[in-house]
């Protein structure tokens, strides 16, 4: 008798063309034809993001995340958490990212072994078993181009040689016997502005999400703590495992060992009760004539409230309607592009310079006899401002303790743009 | 190495081992022959399983690993080759390692071949006992494979899982749990002595083992605690039955403390970088919390949606369901939930589902506004769904009705077909409800046959004319005109529409309709479509009067033009939460395989007694108890805090411990014991044998806010040792140990409101000297009411406190009902901010409203603390000058000698008395509630009653009044 056996059961790297290109069995094998069903949600659905995460089929479940243009479908076959499955499943591309820089079907043929292997780990009958990037490095080594060119001439492997003792220890995030010649821990504030601004230049909505990520390379067992100027600004946070909780509570200090390497420390939102200040501008004039065949399209960008720093690698882009033929435009700066089949507009403006605002003036060209559009673009905006985050958010001492060296202590502050949409 | 060729992919099935000429500089390569994975083209390698099998032996570690991937996936179809490498694995089993018998046990298990069911069973047992936690945990993950493999072996594994769930290391717990879920999930008993150790040790455990255990207590605590919400929805309840039910008496809810200590320990992982925790406990919270304490989830939840989209299309599932049941919840976010052109159709979808739940009174303006915005979208599909939710928002809400339906009249003209016939559909409905207004609409709805083609909205049009036919006479006839021409090219739910239609005109109009009412029917009568046929025939005999005609003609008319209930447009979302959230099952709403039903609340507790744990009368089993699994004390609740940073040092101690047991325990000992330890967040209690040392202190406690807490449990678990040793120390002291010892009856009590002012409702308060559990910073003011009246009292609550700035009050939770000449008594906590000033509130009951006021003589500001002789001199001697208050007195007569002073001392202010050499002197310790300084006071005795009073305070005013309560208290 076969019981319904719990967690995941197998899992299937599916590319963009629809081939199955890696399948991973934890259990007992199942059938490829599985993704039969995943396939038919995959042609019912318009765009590839909207093919349903979780997909019921007669024997099994399908929950399937899409990342770097391939599908991860993990076959279940009875009640578990979706969200448990899903956050696993990005957990595997972010070890894959990890471990071959970039996540694509090519890296993943070239380093299979090196997948099977972590994918071994990571689960052990179906429950997630090593899951932490510490404990998974020492366990497998990462590729590097010398390690390989060392394989192969000696004939020796990249699993590790020692037995890993993370999964033994009270700080299971953290790596033993770390040794650095520079000791040094950077963190990064990054922050993001989500926002949707309406056709009069009025904030509908806006909040910032930020993110700590640290690059921390410190030999033994360092204790830090980071501390703020204003912790009050973050209004919801979630942490690293290796945070502890009671402090952050009690005094509003991060106290933690740190993983060996890079990690996300903390994230954090700055919520739309704050007035948030938005950093861009946009001036725009798009109209469409009933019965005519010329539009007119015009945009001017700005910057505002960016505290004297400028708005660097800003990037427009917005769907035009499906009537729009072709647009006659021109920039006063950088480069602009139209794609007449998935009519896509994208500007890339670079720098902005406040003295001289750059602007996107021209006409379109509407088919011929075809009825005006209902609805005017909506306009994407990505930008960057360096050295600010856009919160206030600032970070005001980093201590070490448990280790005698001095560590290089660095902080960076970055503003980019999330999600910022203006309506027209 | 081979796999550049995407044709090997193609058919693949397996990884394949295949021996490998050895490399040439691989010196040692003849014995360890070297294997490299590979993936073969549709071959099945299974001929190759002799020569891998023999490479199990191999002392390379990446050749054992590969060999173990193959082991596992081929055993089954090659058993008895499987069965070589079985020696192997029972050598590893042995091993002094304790990663390599994990991982022999992890292949061993592994392995699909009933024959070794006995050995395997035989390696989880030995590996339950393993010295090694890590070992432990493999044996809790290999449960489940085995129990899949051989469902015979249940009773044999529940045992096993017994003893791993008391295991009390983090590493075990979530492993151990999952097991449990797979085998047993049936066995909730197995649970009842480990509940509270789970509880404390969740936050330590890995995320997975979080989320897993979080289901677990879920579905333990809805079987084992009373519903928190259970008399507003008793209230509800009642409220549909009829008046004259007679009120049931209810008692009013108090909380189980387990109840109280799995929401508290929880909440915290709501800020855990892992969806799939913050969503366990949002659920969690969404099923077992009281109503009031819910909404701390939504900011958690609101901050996934900034997630993959995945993760955001399962969570806005569930918020879809929260926020039919718990609107208010996410009302704050509304903005959160906005659309963006750039999210895929699912999410809008769900978003826009959101919005609609969300949707009232007060902010359907802004949301409407949006609604416009989606309208003129270019994902049809979208704009389709902002119609539906439209529709529902002017079903639920009244006063936009009007509004609403102007809205979708205009977007009749869209150019758009879909649009217009989604448009259609919705107006029918809302139309259905107060069709006379809108005779207007209707004709110019009537006028939109003509264009548009979507059969549904034509069959909806037609239906409106048919059912209102009498708010439009001149146009209706007109219609089924235009109607019978194109009849045959209609679709089929658009001919059943005319045939309708065509019989309520013919009942209401027939000098006009007549002919054309039989020229449809006959139509119909000849369609290629039964249902249409059997329909025509069917109208025909009932409305077109024969001599043959049944009883029913008669009742045509009331047959077809009954008044028709308006429909009700209802969320998908509406009902489903009776899954678990966050489950599959809710997300799918059906039920998966393997889903473990919520079970509903039980109408009475069962006895909470079950999760006491026992507790050894040894040093040892204390200081677990006191760290790790707190015993109930009494019926208080217990509010012994956990040890914050337990992250890192307690699990540590803990492995420790288990590994080194006795030869910790006799170092411990050896510890001198003046030292302090610096370790402060740990509430060790240091016990030294009377023979080692005599007089020297006993507790070794630090001065965090738990102090009191783990006192209150060391003197629950080991009174008589602790008494013995008082005894040895200072024989007849009375007053040894603060709160507990003060009889509730000595407490002085105070009148708030009395019986005449209440119109009946007497009430009193005194100051319980228990710590206040919601939050350690507040004086519990345990308040008494009496109901003398001959009415009962009904819905006590505090409302309108007037406080000074930097006050605060924890209300007590409602009383619903105080029935006539009945008593009852409710704690609440006020943070007086160490000052003497009285807190202003009103008391209400349905009735009335009181003013009253708190005011705390200045010795309640205080709790007590225990300290050393040394650390009180110690602390003394910083609290000079300014800080120090010293006053001569002359006892009172009956107050002389040192068991009256301390009596009378203790009873003034909430203090514990601080051992001391010396017979004429008494000291106290204590600290003030909001701020911690610490209070010290000393009375020294001399002779003829005479004595010196000396108190030490950094707090002056807290001093000097406090000077003079004690000087009052020895004097009179």
């Amino acid at each position: 008798m076969q019981l319904p056996a719990k967690m995941i059961h197998s899992l299937f790297l599916v590319n963009s063309s629809g081939d199955i290109f890696l399948e991973k069995h934890w259990k007992s094998v199942v059938s490829r034809s599985v993704c039969d069903y995943f396939f038919e949600a995959q042609e019912r659905a318009s765009e590839p993001e909207n093919v349903p995460p979780v997909i019921p089929t007669p024997h099994h479940y399908l929950i399937s995340v899409l990342r770097h243009r391939i599908y991860f479908v993990a076959v279940i076959q009875s009640e578990v958490p979706p969200l448990f499955v899903i956050e696993f499943l990005h957990r595997v591309v972010d070890t894959f990212q990890d471990y071959f820089g970039v996540c694509t079907e090519a890296a993943i043929k070239d380093n299979v072994v090196v997948v099977y292997e972590l994918l071994e780990e990571m689960l052990d009958n179906g429950f997630p078993l090593a899951t932490e990037s510490n404990i998974l490095k020492e366990l497998i080594k990462p590729p590097t181009i010398l390690r390989t060119v060392v394989n192969t001439i000696t004939g020796s492997t990249n699993v590790g040689e020692q037995l890993p003792t993370g999964q033994l220890s009270v700080v299971p995030w953290r790596r033993t016997g770390v040794k650095y010649t520079n000791n040094e821990a950077y963190f990064d504030v990054v922050e993001e502005i989500d926002a949707i601004i309406d056709k009069s230049g009025s904030t509908i909505t806006a909040e910032i999400q930020g993110v700590i990520d640290a690059c921390v390379k410190l030999t033994g067992m360092p204790d830090l703590t980071l501390s703020f100027m204003n912790p009050r600004l973050l209004d919801d946070v979630s942490f690293h495992p290796c945070v502890r909780f009671k402090r952050w509570e009690a005094e509003r200090i991060l106290s933690f060992i740190p993983p060996d390497g890079n990690f996300r420390l903390l994230s954090y939102h700055v919520s739309c009760q704050n007035l948030v200040a938005i950093p861009v501008y946009v001036k725009h004039n798009i109209t469409f004539r009933e019965g005519s065949s010329q539009g007119r399209f015009e945009l001017t960008l700005g910057p505002k409230q960016t505290m004297g720093k400028g708005l660097e690698a800003v990037l427009i882009s917005s769907q035009l309607p499906r009537g729009v033929l072709n647009t006659n435009l021109n920039p006063s700066q950088g480069t602009y592009n139209f794609d007449p089949v998935t009519k896509l507009l994208s500007w890339d403006v670079g720098k902005i310079n406040p003295q001289k605002l750059p602007s996107l003036k021209g006409s379109m060209s509407l088919q011929a006899g075809a009825s005006k559009p209902d609805e005017n673009p909506t306009i994407n905006i990505q930008f960057k401002i360096q050295q600010s985050a856009l919160s206030g958010l600032k970070v005001n001492r980093l201590d070490m303790y448990g280790e005698k060296y001095k560590p290089f202590k660095g902080i960076k502050y970055m503003t980019k743009a999330g999600k910022f949409q203006v309506r027209t | 190495v081979q796999n550049s060729d995407v044709g090997y992919f193609e058919n693949c099935r397996c990884v394949v081992f295949y021996e490998q000429p050895p490399p040439a500089c691989a010196v040692r390569s003849q014995k360890r022959s070297n294997c490299e994975p590979m993936i073969a083209r549709g071959k099945n390698a299974s001929d190759l399983f002799p020569a891998v099998v023999k490479n199990v032996a191999c002392k390379n570690i990446e050749v054992k690993k590969l060999v173990y991937v193959y082991l596992v996936r081929y055993a089954e179809e090659q058993q008895d080759l499987a069965l070589l490498s079985i020696s192997t694995f029972q050598r590893g089993l042995k091993d002094p390692n304790q990663l390599i018998r994990a991982s022999a046990l992890r292949v061993l298990s592994s392995i699909r071949v009933t024959i070794i069911v006995p050995i395997m069973m035989l390696a989880i047992k030995e590996a339950a006992s393993d010295m090694s936690p890590y070992v432990r945990k493999t044996a809790a993950h290999a449960i489940p494979k085995l129990y899949s493999l051989d469902p015979e072996q249940k009773d044999c594994l529940i045992e096993v899982i017994e003893k791993l769930l008391a295991d009390k290391t983090t590493l075990v717990a979530g492993s151990v749990v999952m097991a449990f879920e797979e085998v047993c999930p049936e066995r909730i008993d197995l649970i009842h002595k480990n509940y509270r150790k789970l509880c404390n040790l969740l936050i330590d455990v890995e995320e997975w083992g979080q989320v897993v255990i979080i289901n677990m207590l879920t579905r333990y605590a809805r079987t084992q605690f009373l519903n928190p919400n259970m008399n507003e929805d008793k209230e509800e309840k009642e409220k549909k039955k009829t008046e004259a039910t007679a009120i049931v008496k209810r008692k009013p809810y108090v909380m189980d403390p387990d109840h109280r200590l799995l929401l508290r320990n929880t909440k915290p992982l709501l800020q855990s970088r892992n969806a799939a925790v913050v969503m366990a406990v949002a659920q969690l919270y969404f099923h077992l919390a009281p109503k009031a304490e819910v909404g701390v989830i939504a900011k958690a939840l609101v901050r996934l949606m900034r997630s993959h989209s995945e993760v955001q299309y399962v969570v806005l599932q569930n918020v879809a369901t929260m926020s039919i049941k718990r609107r208010g919840m996410f009302e704050p976010y509304l903005k959160s939930f906005y659309i963006r052109s750039t999210d895929p159709t699912q999410i809008k979808v769900l978003k826009l589902e959101v919005l609609t739940n969300l949707a009232n009174e007060t902010n359907i303006s802004t949301i409407l506004r949006e609604f416009q915005t989606y309208i003129k979208s270019n994902d049809k599909d979208f704009v389709a769904a902002t119609i539906q939710a439209i529709g529902r928002c002017a079903t639920n809400i009244g006063e936009v009705r009007d509004t609403c339906l102007n809205g979708l009249v205009q977007l009749l003209s869209n150019r758009d077909e879909l649009v217009v016939a989604e448009s259609v559909v919705v107006i029918k409905k809302l139309l259905q409800m107060q069709p006379e207004q809108h005779s207007d609409i209707i004709k110019h709805m009537a006028k939109l046959t003509d264009n548009i083609q979507v059969p549904m909205a034509r069959a909806s049009i037609l239906w409106l004319i048919g059912e209102y036919c009498e708010h439009v006479p001149k146009i209706a006839p007109d219609v089924l005109r235009k109607m019978a021409k194109t009849f045959t090219n209609e679709e089929d739910i658009v001919k059943l529409q005319i045939i309708n239609l065509a019989a309520k005109l013919y009942l209401t109009n027939s000098k006009q309709t007549k002919l054309l009412t039989q020229y449809v029917l006959n139509l119909a009568k000849y369609d290629q479509n039964y249902d249409i046929r059997d329909r025509a025939r069917f109208i025909r005999q009932l409305i077109v009067p024969t001599d043959k005609s049944g009883a029913l003609s008669k009742y045509a008319k009331k047959l077809f033009l009954a008044l028709k209930p308006a429909p009700v447009l209802e969320s998908p979302f509406k009902d489903r939460d009776h899954f678990q959230l966050g489950s599959l099952s809710h997300l799918l709403n059906a039920k998966a395989g393997g889903y473990q039903v919520l079970p509903d609340w039980p109408e009475a507790a069962p006895d909470p007694s079950v999760r006491n744990v026992e507790v050894k009368e040894s040093v040892r089993a204390v200081e677990t108890v006191t760290k790790k699994s707190k015993p109930r004390i009494g019926s208080s609740e217990s509010e012994s805090e956990e040890d914050d940073d337990s992250e890192s040092e307690s699990s540590e101690s803990e492995e420790e411990e288990s590994e080194e047991e006795s030869e910790e325990e006799t170092k411990k000992k050896k510890k001198v014991g003046n030292e302090r330890l610096e370790n402060t967040r740990t509430t060790d209690i240091h016990t030294h044998t009377h023979s080692e040392r005599r007089n020297t202190h006993i507790l070794n406690c630090d001065s965090q806010p738990n102090t009191i807490a783990s006192v209150q449990v060391f003197d629950t678990i080991c009174k008589p040792a602790w008494l013995y040793m008082q005894f040895l120390l200072n024989p007849p002291l009375p007053v040894s140990v603060p709160q507990t010892i003060i009889p509730s009856g000595n407490l002085k009590t105070y009148e708030l409101l009395h019986r005449i002012t209440g119109e009946g409702l007497s009430v009193e308060y005194c100051f319980s000297r228990q710590p206040f559990s919601p939050d350690p910073h507040m004086v519990a003011v345990k308040i008494q009411f009496t109901n003398s009246a001959t009415s009962e009292a009904k819905s006590l609550h505090v409302e309108d406190a007037k406080l000074q700035s930097g006050m605060r009050i924890k209300e007590f939770p409602e009383i619903e009902v105080l029935p006539a000449g009945e008593t009852i008594s409710v704690v609440m906590g006020i943070d007086f901010c160490d000052s003497t000033q009285a807190a202003n509130f009103q008391l209400c009951t349905h009735t009335r409203k009181f003013f009253v006021s708190i005011q705390p003589p200045v010795g309640e500001l205080m709790m007590p603390i225990f300290m050393t002789e040394n650390e009180f001199k110690k602390e003394q001697g910083q609290l000079m000058g300014m800080n120090e208050i010293t006053e001569k007195l002359t006892l009172e007569e009956k107050c002389q000698g040192e068991h009256a002073v301390v009596q009378r001392v203790t009873t003034a202010a909430n203090l514990s008395r601080v051992p001391c050499g010396s017979d004429k002197e008494c000291r106290f310790a204590g600290k003030t509630v909001t701020s911690g300084s610490l209070v010290l006071v000393s009375v020294v005795t001399k002779e003829d009653g005479a004595a010196q009073l000396t108190v030490n305070c950094e707090k002056m005013v807290i001093g000097t009044m406090l000077v003079k309560d004690i000087h009052q208290a020895l004097t009179q």
